[in-house]
This record gives structure tokens, sequence and C-alpha cells, in this order.
């Protein structure tokens, strides 16, 4: 190549590379070129969902899509706090109405004991519509267009874009009440059935006459055929009118509110259970568990869980407007910018699979995730404590716009002690029992949570002082709030202090342990462990918690083994310790003191309480607190079972979560909600300020390329040269 | 020849009933049928109830192997294994434990996963051989002695190295591709499979360049390449004429018997690039327990590895003459 050549190719390179850098979307950009621009959130998600049902899915992973696009009742108002309760498709908050057992009517002040059943009435605004679906696609006569298909109609449609016309129909009562029956249905596998069988009067009988309907269908010949539950009443869920229903519960159950705020009772049309169980659909994966229809904000309208997930701002929305109150300080925070503003405010949500940390940490800072939690290993790149122990944002986040974002989660992190163990749960006597106790307090002051949180947890977390976390009624916080078993309260620091280790050592030696010896025996005292570790980070957690142990000469054994041998253990009470934990499904006190109930043992009934603690007087408090509303006397009875709970130890307490989340600075309305699971339609972008943003982080470096075709010709050049001196080179040296 | 290959077919059935066998014995020592419920019911208000029905729903509610309530053949056909594995050996798969139609998701998956293995193998192969040929033609040299040097260096790095270095220096420092995903149409996801197949190469660059090597400075020592070298021919000749031509057949070994294992993809390789297909969708079953799912890759896994052993006989005979199956 001559020089001019050489000159003209090396300038047309530059121009190539430049115009590359300079215009355009960035070569990085994960998504279409044409996508910029939009009024979209983007966001990813880790694992596969399951279901999508709303019978069945229960999982985060499941319920961060099911949320958007069905819509219960009820809902939690989106900033205020405590957590509240408010009408979604509902006109108002159903009233209990009280019913002794020959459903008599029974007036407000009616003590418990006469209460034979409650009856809540739920009137649902006229005037809601579903998405469009072909499930409703009806032709000019007003026939249903997919609703009579053979299977060779249904043989090359595997996505529901394959049925082009669509339609949609009013939201009525019975939808509901279809749904509250679809938690019996034969082969659907709803989480709550069991739960929900113990209050929904005849749904545990329900459920048997749906599998005998099944089995009469199957003995048929008809075993894929649809049921329709329309035929079969349920009396605990009945339809009043259009718009109303009602929903009979055993006894009280005030909690009942709240689970009529979560998909299990969101309304499923007839029509689209059976357009999906016409045969041949479930063979194309066509069912009602992958392609929800709901009323709500959005709509599923790519459904590739392989990849991503997009939901779609769903044009029959009802008329729900972003709330103009909120929290003192919500105001200011710019949380009540959008106070009046028809919801959802983005269009679209596009979700990710990322399931690996490093690709969606790196893709939230380039700017192409709106969000992102904070993995162990970036926490030092993106938050920093400041003198007083407070989580900031680092400068280097600072200057990209990221805030923080942080909230106590309502989930509780616990050390159980399987009270059926002899040595931590005692024997049948008293003295046994006392001796464990002293035990178990013991070993509650020696391991020092805060010393965990802030060395494996980056100081995300509080240690907790009983079952509650923050933000659930019964919460106590400051002095008032203290666990007096392991901590004193430090009027100087305004803080609880861990009681001194020769406290724990006493204990020890009331117990019969002195010196880590059982004084009976002359034995060491060894204890063990049941966790399921899987990495190193695990091992040196139990480490640290045998050094733990070892402050009060306890010898700690740990038994790491995999989750079903671990569940296994917990279920059959052959663990002695084990970790546990527990998400708040509803913000009562009962979601949490349940965990401790006598009949909720897990080894008796396999139910929640893994420590198998039984306590008379705790369980006829937790009975008499259950059913009262939140008032004064119910935290004066939240308050006895927590002294009495904390003085028995049957759980070393353990921590409550912090979660903490980056936000850019072109998404607004971010307030952590740990209860509500539907706020995507609160979230607002800024399409803009992000593009703006991703462009200006996102220039390629282009001297890499030129040092790497430069070398390339190098190495080439040299090659060719060594090549060309060894085939014309002779056997011999010249002389 | 087709004597032979019936032959083969024939040997691979007790082959994939006992890997079958195996399967399940391992899955089922690991996890058992509660576990699996649990697992797809989560973790939260399972009553012993629900766990019964889920496997009762399942196929799960019977004895693994041997049914000893059952009365005659039922106590072999009325148990798990004979329930799952009689229309698996039929090649319907069934739907996972979640529901989902197995066949249709392998159809699905399978593309993406060729996708990038396909490339990985070819142009891989290609290089691999044209560096090995490069070292064996500077044989003795210090461009060699570095060069394996360098080889064995790299076959000593685990593959998690190359993919987050080539993450943090492509994607992160430079900013020159997207650091995972996958692409929309087949243009946009070109630009998607650069960097997953560009670490599936270097990857395996190491190991097969030095092994390739090998085979050329062994045939290199032949006495037919001394002949050509009389005869004249460059040295560029001889290799690329009758040294590549006959060191083939032992580089077809480890060759031709991974061409079918293509499809079933690369497990680290597809998690971290977030490429939708079979490997993540193997190590997803694994993770959640889908014994559907398992137990259906696992029987392709190992059906794939028998038709590759016998495209390798196959290809033995087809390069060389001298080889005749029977």
């Amino acid at each position: 190549m001559n020089p001019h050549a050489r000159r003209a190719a090396a300038a047309l390179f530059t121009a190539l590379l430049a115009g590359a850098a300079g215009c355009g979307s960035p070569w990085n950009n994960p998504y279409p070129a044409d996508a910029s621009g939009g009024n979209v959130l983007y966001y990813a998600f880790n694992e596969r969902p399951k279901h999508l049902d709303p019978v069945q899915s229960y999982n985060e992973n499941e319920i961060q899509f099911t949320a958007q696009i069905y819509e219960p009742p009820l809902q939690y108002h989106y900033l205020k706090r405590p957590y509240e309760l408010i009408p979604a498709t509902a006109e108002r908050l159903p009233e209990a109405r009280y019913l002794d057992a020959r459903g008599k009517a029974l007036g407000a002040g009616a003590p418990s004991s006469a209460i034979a059943y409650t009856v809540y009435e739920i009137h649902i605004r006229p005037g809601i519509y579903y998405q469009p679906h072909p499930a409703f696609a009806r032709d000019a006569q007003g026939r249903a267009v997919y609703q009579d298909l053979a299977p060779a109609d249904i043989r090359d449609r595997h996505e529901l874009r394959d049925f082009p016309l669509t339609g949609t129909r009013e939201l009525k009562a019975a939808d509901y009440v279809y749904e509250i029956k679809r938690l019996a249905r034969p082969g659907l596998h709803s989480p709550v059935l069991g739960l929900m069988s113990d209050y929904i009067v005849g749904l545990g009988d329900y459920a048997k006459t749906l599998q005998q309907a099944a089995a009469r269908q199957k003995a048929a010949g008809r075993g894929g055929a649809w049921l329709d539950l329309a035929q079969y009443p349920l009396e605990g869920a009945e339809v009043v009118d259009d718009y109303t229903y009602r929903v009979k519960i055993k006894g009280q159950y005030p909690q009942f509110l709240y689970w009529l705020a979560m998909p299990f009772f969101a309304p499923v049309p007839p029509e689209a259970e059976r357009f999906f169980a016409q045969p041949g659909m479930e063979e194309n994966n066509l069912s009602l568990d992958w392609y929800p229809v709901g009323t709500g904000p959005y709509m599923l309208t790519r459904n590739d869980p392989n990849r991503v997930m997009v939901l779609d701002r769903n044009p029959n929305f009802r008329d729900e407007r972003y709330p103009d109150s909120g929290e003192p300080g919500d105001e200011a925070a710019g949380l009540l910018a959008d106070a009046g503003k028809r919801l959802p405010l983005a269009d679209r949500v596009v979700f990710t699979l990322e399931k690996e940390g490093i690709p969606y940490w790196n893709k939230f800072l380039q700017g192409y995730y709106d969000g992102s939690g904070i993995a162990s290993d970036n926490f030092d790149q993106a938050v920093q404590l400041d003198s007083r122990g407070q989580a900031q944002i680092t400068d280097a986040m600072r200057k990209q716009g990221i805030a923080l974002s942080t909230a106590v989660a309502t989930s509780t992190v616990y050390m159980g002690f399987n009270m059926l163990d002899p040595v931590v749960g005692g024997g049948p006597d008293e003295a046994s029992r006392a001796r464990a106790r002293k035990l178990r307090q013991a070993i509650s002051i020696a391991v020092d949570f805060e010393e965990q949180i802030s060395i494996f947890r980056n100081g995300r977390g509080i240690a907790a002082q009983g079952p509650l976390p923050p933000g659930i009624f019964g919460y106590r916080e400051g002095e008032a709030g203290i666990n007096p078993v392991v901590y004193t309260w430090d009027a100087q620091a305004g803080a609880p202090r861990r009681r001194p280790i020769s406290d724990a050592k006493k204990l020890m030696v009331e117990a019969g342990y002195p010196g880590g010896v059982d004084s009976r025996n002359g034995q060491p005292l060894v204890l063990h462990l049941d966790v399921t570790a899987r990495n190193s980070e695990d091992k040196s957690v139990l480490e640290w918690m045998q050094r733990q142990f070892a402050k009060i000469d306890i010898q700690l054994e740990p038994r790491p083994t995999d989750y079903n041998r671990f569940q296994d253990k917990v279920l059959k009470g052959n663990a002695q310790i084990f970790w546990w934990g527990w998400n708040a499904d509803y913000p009562d006190p009962e979601n949490f003191m349940f965990l401790l109930y006598g009949p909720q043992s897990k080894v008796a009934t396999q139910g929640e309480n893994a420590a198998n603690y039984r306590n008379p007087e705790v369980d006829r408090l937790f009975e008499q607190m259950k059913d009262m509303p939140n008032s004064p006397a119910r935290q004066e009875v939240i308050d006895r079972m927590t002294g009495i709970l904390r003085e028995d130890a049957p759980w070393l307490w353990g921590l409550h979560p912090k979660d903490y989340a980056l936000y850019h600075a072109w998404v607004h309305n971010v307030k952590p909600n740990k209860i509500a699971n539907n706020t995507l339609k609160y979230k607002r972008v800024d399409p803009v300020l992000r593009d703006q943003m991703r462009r200006a982080w996102n220039r390629p470096v282009l001297w890499p390329l030129a040092a790497a075709a430069v070398l390339l010709a190098l190495f080439a050049g040299l090659g060719m040269r060594t090549w060309r001196r060894h085939e014309s080179g002779t056997a011999r040296e010249a002389a | 020849m087709i004597g032979y290959l019936l032959r083969r077919v024939l040997y691979a059935i007790p082959i994939l009933v006992g890997v079958n066998v195996i399967t399940f014995l391992l899955f089922f020592t690991v996890n058992t049928p509660d576990d699996m419920a649990r697992m797809q019911l989560g973790v939260k208000r399972v009553t012993p109830d629900a766990i019964a029905r889920w496997k009762q729903d399942h196929g799960y509610d019977k004895p693994l192997f041997y049914n000893a309530h059952a009365a005659g053949g039922a106590r072999v056909t009325d148990t798990i294994f004979y329930a799952k594995s009689v229309r698996m050996f039929a090649f319907d798969f069934g739907a996972s434990d979640d529901g989902r139609d197995i066949a249709h998701e392998i159809r699905r998956r399978m593309g993406p996963s060729l996708a990038v293995q396909v490339p990985v193998f070819v142009a891989g192969l290609g290089l691999y051989i044209a560096l090995a040929l490069g070292f064996a033609f500077f044989r003795g040299t210090a461009l060699d002695f570095w060069g394996v040097v360098i080889c064995v260096v790299a076959m000593s790095i685990s593959t998690m190295f190359y993919i987050v270095g080539a993450q943090y220096l492509i994607s992160k420092l430079w900013l020159w591709l997207p650091i995972s995903g996958y692409g929309e149409t087949p243009q946009d996801t070109l630009r998607f499979l650069v960097l997953p197949v560009m670490v599936g190469i270097i990857a395996g660059l190491g190991p097969s360049v030095r092994t390739y090597r090998t085979f050329f400075l062994e045939e290199i020592g032949k006495d037919y390449v001394r002949t050509a070298r009389a005869k004249g021919l460059t040295e560029g000749a001889v290799l690329g004429r009758h040294v590549l031509h006959n060191a083939l057949i032992p580089i077809l070994t480890g060759v031709v018997v991974a061409i079918p294992a293509l499809f079933i993809g690369g497990l680290l390789t597809e998690s971290f690039f977030g490429i939708p297909g079979l490997g993540s969708y193997t190590i997803d079953a694994v993770n959640q327990q889908d014994f559907a799912i398992v137990r259906v890759m696992v029987f392709i896994g190992s059906l794939l590895y028998i038709v590759g052993l016998m495209l390798t006989d196959l290809s033995y005979a087809l390069a060389d003459p001298r080889v005749k199956l029977q």
C-alpha cells in the first residue's frame, strides 16, 4: 500500500470510529436502539417465575409481576406509615358483621366467645374493565370468538398474540367469588388453601367436592375438561349482586382484610379459565398460569421468562390517581409532586433476566437499569458510613446522581432453639426447664448480633429486641423497647447496650454449666447448630458463631447441610439450634407472634412454630391479641407476651435486615414499601435525562482498538517476515 | 458399516437405561418427593395435605422402583421410575414440574445455545489449528517456547476468570459491547454473541493448541514428511498439505464427539452472559429441583454423547482409509 492510500485508510478508520462513538445508540446498549426515549421503566429479575396464576403465586419473583396485573379489592397506601389499607377496586374498606352460631347478628361489642362467624360484604366499583384479551373477543353477533376452538385451530398458536382478536368486559363481583373458589380447584396448588380452609366457611369441604367432581369427569373420559366452578356453590363466598360479594369467616379473623390486599383474592374471569382449558392449549404452553388476565395498571404483553418480561399499560385501567397525602416529609422529598396524576405513570416496564450479580450491577452503573440492590461485593463502592454510623452514598455514586433508599424490612432472621431438645429446651420438670432457660439467656447475651451485622452485613440491619420488627404494630422504640434479658439502656448514648459477658457466665453457672462444663457429669457442653451453609462467607459466619459461643465456654459444632436435609431435621425436631427467618405477609403482630404459638408447632402440626415453643400463657395472650384492633389494650397484651418471650428466650432474636436500594436521578416517587407489591404504577421516569446520561456514561474507549490494530499489524508483519526468511533460507549458514 | 452402526444403536439402549437409573438414584438420594413439593409450593404455610396433593397430581406419590402393594406387572409399572421413563424413551418429554412443556422449551432454547457454541466450535477449531501449526512451524524457537508457556498458563486459568475479565475489560472499561443479554432479532443478536464467543474461544485455546501442537510435532518427525521435504516442498506446503491432513485423525477424536454436545450449551457462559439457552435451563432445573427437566436433559446429554462417539467412529473411517468399521 502506498503512503497516500495508507493515510486515507487510516483517516477513514478514525472517522468511522469517531462517528460510531459520537452519534447513535451507545455500543453497549443492551436494548434495541429504537427503544430509547420511551416512558419505560427498566428493571431486572434474577429467577424465572414458576407461576403467574394469582391463586398459586406467592414468591417475590412471581408477585412482582402478578401484583401489577391483578387487582384485589384492597391495597396499601403507597406513602403512609404505619401501613394503611385503602380500597383498590372496592368502594370502601369492608366492615365486619358478626353472627352467632345460629346466624343471628351480633352487635359490634359482642364478646369474642359469642362470635361464631364474621361476614365481610365487599362492594366493588362499577365501570372497571379487564385488559384486552382474546378470551373476551366476540364477533359481530356477540358470540365468543375463541371459546370453542377445535384442537386443529390451536395447534399452531403458541403465544397469546397468535389470537389476533381481543375484547374486554366489566369486572363483576362474581369474578372475585370465582377466584376464592379457585383456591380449592384440583390441579392448582394454592399455598394458602390450608390456611383459608380454617377460616372461609366450607372451603375445606369445597376442595373435596371439587376433587370428587374432577374424578367423575376423569372417569367419564373428560379428564382435561374445564370444571365450571359456578356450578358448585361455596357457602363462605357468595355473590350478592353484580358489584357486591360476601365472604363468611369462621369466628373472628380481622387479619382477613390484609389477605384481601393480596393477589390470592384478585378477580379471575371464568371465561379466561375456560379459554385456556380448551384441548390443545396446555400442550402449547398456553395457560392462565402463564398469561395473567387482570384489571390492574399493567398487562403482561411479553412473557419470555428466559430473557425478558414486558408489562404494558393496560388501556382499560380504571381512573386511579397518585395519592395527595403521605407522611410528614414526603412533600419535601418530592413524593407528592405527582399528586392527583392518573396512574400508571410509566407506559411500560421491561424486566430483563439477570442471574448474575456482576452484569446486573454494571448495567445499573451504565444506566441500563433504573434501580438496583447492593450486593456485599459492591457495598464499599456504593455506600459509606458517616461518623454517626449512618449510611451515605459514596461520592462516585453521588456524581452519577444515584440516590440511596433504605428501609428496615418487615422481616426477622433468628436463631431458634428446638424446645423439644432436652439440653436447650429442657425436660419435663420445671428444674430442667429453668436450667435450659438460663442457658438460652446466657447464649442470648453472648451472641453479639450488632457485631454480626457490622461484619457480615455491612451494617445493613438492626439487632432484634423481640419477635416484632419495626413498622409492625406492637414494636416499641427506645428504652421501652429493649430486651432487658440481653440489654441495658445507655442513657448517654440513647441506645441499648449489650450486657457484659460476665452476666452470661453467671447465668451459665446458674444453669449448671460453670466454665462450660456440665456440673452433673463433668462433660463439656457441646451444642449443635444446623445450617444450610453454601459458600465461603457462610463458613466465616459459622466460625464467628463458634467464637460467640466460646465466650461462655460452649463448644458449638455447626452441622452444615443442604436445604432439604435441613428442612427435614426441623420438621422432625432433630435440629438443636437453627437459623430461620420470616417475612411479613401483612403488617400485623399476629403474623409474627403466631410463629411462637403452641398449636403452630412444627413437629406436632407442621405449622410455622419451628422452635416448637409452647407456653400456655403466651398461647392464651396470643388468642386474645390476634382478634383485637390496634389499640393501647392490644399494645399492652403484646408487651406482656413480649416480656414472657424475652424471659423464655426460645429464639436468639437475631436481626431485622435493612434493605438498601439505589435509584438513578431520572426515577421519581421512590419510597420503599416493604408490604405492598403493586408499586410500579407510582414510579415516574424522565426518559430524556436517562438518554443523556446513558450517552454520556457509555462513550466507547477507542484507543485499545487502535492499539490492537497496530499490534496485530506488527505481529502479522513480523510473522510474514520470519516466514519468508524461513522459506528462503538455506540449510547451511553462509560461510 | 451399517451393521456396525446398528450394533452401536442397540448398545446405546442399555447405556441410556443405565444412565436413567443412575439419574433417578442420585436425584432421589438428595431430594425426596416431599422436598420437590415444598420447592414448588413455596416454603411458607405448606400443609401436609398440600404436599400430598402435589405429589399425587405430579405422579410422585408412588414408590421409586418397586411397588410392593401392587400386583403382577404393576409392581414394576406402577412406580415413579417406570411412569416417568417410558414416555421419555419415546421422546415424549411431558411437562416440567411447574407445568411447562419441556419439548417446547428445548426447541426454543436450542437456538441461543447453538448461536454461541457453533461459532466457538468452528472459529475456535480453525484458530487452534492455525496457532498449533504456527508453533510447529516455529518449533524450537523462542516463539514456540513462549507460545507453549502461554498455553500452559491459559489452561490453568478458570473459565470464570475469562468471563469476568472479558466483561470487565470489554464491557465495563472500554464500553464496546453489552455486558450480557440476547438480541431481539438475529442481526441484533450478533453484538451479544461476540463476548461469549470470544470467551469460549479463549477458554479453550490453551489445552487445544498445546494438544494439537503435539499431534503436529509427532507427524513432523515421520518418514513421509522427510520424503516430502526431500522432494523440495516448502515447509508451508509440508505442514499444510501433509502434516495437517494426517494429524487431523487424532484431532477428530476430541472434536467430533463434542459436536452433538453443542446443543446442550455452556452452563457458566449462558448464566453470566444472559444467554437463554439449554445450559441455563439445566442449571435452573437443578437449582429448582425440577426432576422432570433434569432427567430429560441428562437423557438428551447421554444420547448426544453416544451419537458423538458414533460420529467419531464414522469420521475415522472417512478420514483414514485404513480404518474399517465392522
